[in-house]
């Protein structure tokens, strides 16, 4: 009775060994780069991270599929290198010897892509599915860009700077029309003054020179 | 040498010694006034360091031999710069008067060159500030996290990133599309871009704040904006210098190549950027120094501001090439490590097994096998030659608009690095910017076209005209304009312009008269350098330089580079040939300050020889005026 189980155990894994190939259709291959991602703090890739990320994979299958209850099982892999790359492909639970199809892997995978990378501590660069390329994070669109807000602090203030020379400039010319008058004579506009700047702030009678 | 031009009744157009003794005296003061002898080194220097010293010297520096760049520069420094600058100190300081107004009491026949400064002075803040419009786009950007150049947009339906930004990289599409939004060439000018107006708008609206009362205000604001960028380059060299590579850029600028030196093209750029550094001829110095009192020391401020500007040249190279040596230090990382990935992915090696280190003799092993070559030959890796990154194309807006924001999102704290670099980038604009303008209110004012306008009308209506006028380069095809003027507008009158500085002061003003008034102003005659500098050796350097350029230019055909997405060699700038309208308007901008001169001579010598009578009369009007000096018509 024991060999009898023992043999369909093998025959069963050997079985799944051959629905798992690289180069599968309806399979995908993984690569992982934790030293680029880690540096010191990298962990060494064992049998037990490949369980972390079969009970990954089984979850994200059970999630985002169907909704069939998945197992660590039906997720297999081969073609394992050391420079931790491996091929997958996911067997239904139903009956082990058909495989998912490819895109439905490949949904489930997109839609947990986040958990799966934080599962491992990596990120999209580093924890490649080859074929299933990452979603791009939409951008965060403010309703006025920062710009504009920008360009109205220093429109602001350049306009008011204006503003207060001009009207200071005219009030300056204002009084100095009055000074001008109270004088007797006003022979203030000589030949002398001709070839002068006509800069109406800026005058002999003029007590504060705005330096 | 008693070579001079016959120029009766010169001593009736001019002040006499004792009329400005008198001027000083009497303390009325009609015209202008420094603030202190400090604001004034401040407005000079901050007139002549400008984009310039930053952008176009540290690429002559690299491309010309590194640290033997400097032998041409210091020479010509010494031979063409300082002289030319003294002449306009003195001559402004001796006929207390703007560009227009002492080159007509020179000769009426001369009043030419100062409407053809007058003319360069416009055309040149036209485009100068235009450029500071653009830095204050990038400026007004950067208050964001992250920076909007570091990173590609998506395209509209959010599957994959813009196509142009891909093929290229987020600064050159940030640069060419989302600030220029240029067109693919000159003749498609591609409408006005509103946000370009807008800045256009600021930039013109600052200047005009800071120059409404002409040196009342500039000499208050020249305090920050000829500081702050020392400031600023401090800051950044400490920075740079904590950044990896940055000693790689610093050696790879000053790594001197003597053979350059046997290159005449070294000797003209030198010569060049000497010239076009110091901004002679645009009129603005003369007018500067015009405000000082008749003792002031010439001769001294001539040689500081020299040294001044030398130093900031050559600073400013380190602090660029620090950060520069930074940057193609990471691009030649990243290319590396990039290479180092494929490898590792096509043998399914073991992470670590190829390093930086080890890169080369590891490529050699897995080539040695034919299996191993093929596949590496299918890898398609690129050469990682550091020197290439280095020498990656510096100069111009290139440089600051591309390569240094590139590195700026390198750094850590991007938004304030690009705040500083911009702020900095706008000091040294707007502070030469105070000269252009000074440049033709002062012209303006000379020729009373507006005698009862005040100066901040006067100052408000040269703004605006300019402004409306520079919308030209916020067009799709602004960048050409630009780029047109750049090499039109300024180069070729103001080499004309100094050159007819120097004759007309040592040989129609006279060099022993000019001689005489340097005694009186400051206490002892130029001694024979001087003489020999500008009598003979400046004149014929700035010549030469001129007929070597003017040749140049004539005998090659005008190309302009161009930004165009569908062309074959894209990201790489297209060169395509100028159109031929654009001819008529080279000649127009680099002509028509030139002809000025020769044209205002004919107009007077016509003038004089119709209208005899009318010039009487106004021999005696000037004989009773004390200090009327300037009725030449």
């Amino acid at each position: 009775m024991l060999w009898k189980v023992l043999l369909l155990l093998g025959l069963s894994s050997a079985w799944a060994q051959k629905l798992c190939s690289p180069g599968a259709s309806d399979g995908y291959k993984v690569r992982l780069s934790i030293n680029s991602a880690l540096g010191d703090q990298a962990y060494v890739w064992n049998e037990n991270e490949m369980f972390l990320f079969r009970a990954t994979l089984a979850f994200a299958m059970r999630t985002y599929s169907d909704g069939q209850e998945y197992d660590v099982a039906n997720v297999v892999v081969c073609d394992e290198t050391p420079r931790v790359s491996f091929w997958f492909v996911v067997t239904s639970p139903l009956d082990a010897s058909l495989l998912v199809d490819k895109r439905r892997v490949e949904e489930a995978v997109r839609k947990s892509r986040s958990r799966i990378n934080s599962a491992f501590l990596l990120t999209d660069d580093t924890l490649e599915f080859i074929g299933i390329p990452p979603t791009l994070e939409a951008p965060v669109a403010p309703d006025t860009p920062p710009w504009l807000i920008a360009f109205g602090v220093v429109m602001g203030g350049v306009g008011a700077g204006i503003v207060v020379l001009l009207v200071s400039s005219v009030v300056q010319k204002i009084r100095k029309k009055r000074d001008g008058e109270e004088e007797t004579g006003g022979k203030t506009e000589n030949e002398a003054a001709s070839d002068a700047i006509y800069n109406m702030s800026f005058s002999d009678d003029e007590p504060v020179t705005q330096m | 040498m008693r070579l001079v031009f016959p120029n009766p009744r010169l001593e009736d157009r001019i002040p006499s010694h004792e009329d400005l003794e008198l001027m000083e005296k009497v303390e009325t003061g009609d015209r202008l006034k420094w603030g202190s002898k400090t604001q004034y080194l401040l407005t000079c220097v901050g007139f002549c360091v400008g984009l310039g010293n930053v952008w176009r010297f540290p690429y002559l520096c690299q491309s010309h031999g590194g640290g033997a760049f400097m032998i041409p520069f210091i020479i010509l420094l010494v031979f063409e710069g300082v002289p030319l600058l003294y002449l306009e100190f003195a001559i402004g300081q001796r006929l207390r008067s703007g560009s227009v107004g002492v080159w007509s009491s020179i000769h009426p026949y001369m009043t030419g060159v100062g409407i053809a400064s007058m003319t360069v002075s416009f055309f040149v803040g036209m485009y100068y500030n235009t450029i500071l419009a653009w830095v204050m786009w990038y400026f007004l950007n950067s208050f964001q996290s992250p920076l909007p150049w570091s990173q590609c947009p998506l395209n509209d339906n959010l599957t994959d990133l813009v196509s142009e930004c891909k093929r290229s990289s987020p600064v050159d599409y940030f640069w060419y599309r989302e600030t220029l939004n240029t067109s693919t060439s000159i003749e498609e000018s591609g409408g006005l871009q509103w946000w370009m107006v807008l800045c256009l708008a600021a930039a013109w609206s600052v200047l005009y704040l800071c120059c409404i009362r002409g040196i009342e205000t500039t000499g208050k604001v020249v305090y920050i904006t000829s500081t702050l960028p020392y400031v600023v380059l401090t800051i950044f060299l400490i920075r740079g210098l904590t950044l990896k590579g940055s000693v790689e850029g610093i050696k790879f600028l000053f790594t001197p190549d003597l053979n350059e030196l046997l290159n005449p093209s070294t000797w003209l750029d030198a010569g060049a950027q000497v010239f076009y550094s110091f901004s002679l001829g645009v009129g603005g110095l003369i007018s500067f120094s015009s405000y000082n009192p008749v003792h002031n020391n010439c001769e001294q401020d001539a040689i500081i501001i020299a040294i001044i500007n030398g130093f900031t040249s050559i600073f400013a190279a380190t602090v660029i090439y620090t950060i520069i040596g930074f940057r193609a230090t990471k691009q030649f990382d990243d290319c590396l490590n990039e290479n180092i990935l494929m490898l590792l992915n096509a043998f399914d090696l073991v992470e670590g097994t190829v390093t930086e280190i080890n890169y080369d003799e590891m490529l050699q092993n897995l080539n040695s096998t034919i299996s191993g070559s093929e596949v590496i030959q299918g890898l398609d890796l690129s050469t990682c030659n550091l020197r290439t990154f280095l020498s990656d194309g510096v100069e111009g807006t290139g440089l600051a608009f591309i390569v240094f924001t590139e590195a700026i999102t390198k750094m850590p704290i991007s938004p304030l690095w690009s705040v500083l670099f911009f702020v900095m980038l706008f000091c040294l604009g707007l502070s030469t910017m105070f000269g252009a303008i000074e440049g033709v209110v002062v012209a303006i004012q000379d020729f009373k076209i507006f005698p009862t306008w005040p100066k901040e009308v006067i100052s408000g209506i040269v703004c605006l005209s300019s402004f409306l006028i520079a919308l030209i380069f916020s067009l799709g095809s602004g960048n050409y304009w630009l780029a047109l003027f750049d090499s039109y507008a300024g180069s070729i009158p103001l080499l004309i312009i100094a050159f007819c500085e120097m004759v007309g002061v040592a040989y129609v003003y006279g060099i022993e008269r000019f001689n005489k008034d340097i005694e009186f102003m400051i206490g002892h005659k130029p001694n024979i350098f001087w003489q020999a500098m500008w009598r003979v050796i400046s004149p014929l350097i700035v010549l030469v330089i001129f007929l070597i350029y003017f040749v140049n230019e004539v005998s090659s055909t005008l190309t302009y580079i161009t930004w165009n997405p569908s062309s074959e060699n894209f990201p790489v700038l297209e060169i395509l040939p100028y159109p031929n309208w654009v001819y008529i308007i080279i000649l127009l901008l680099a002509g028509l300050p030139s002809l000025a001169i020769p044209g205002f001579a004919l107009y007077k010598v016509l003038q004089k020889c119709c209208c005899k009578k009318t010039i009487k009369k106004l021999e005696l009007n000037t004989v009773s005026a004390n200090v009327n000096m300037y009725d030449t018509k």
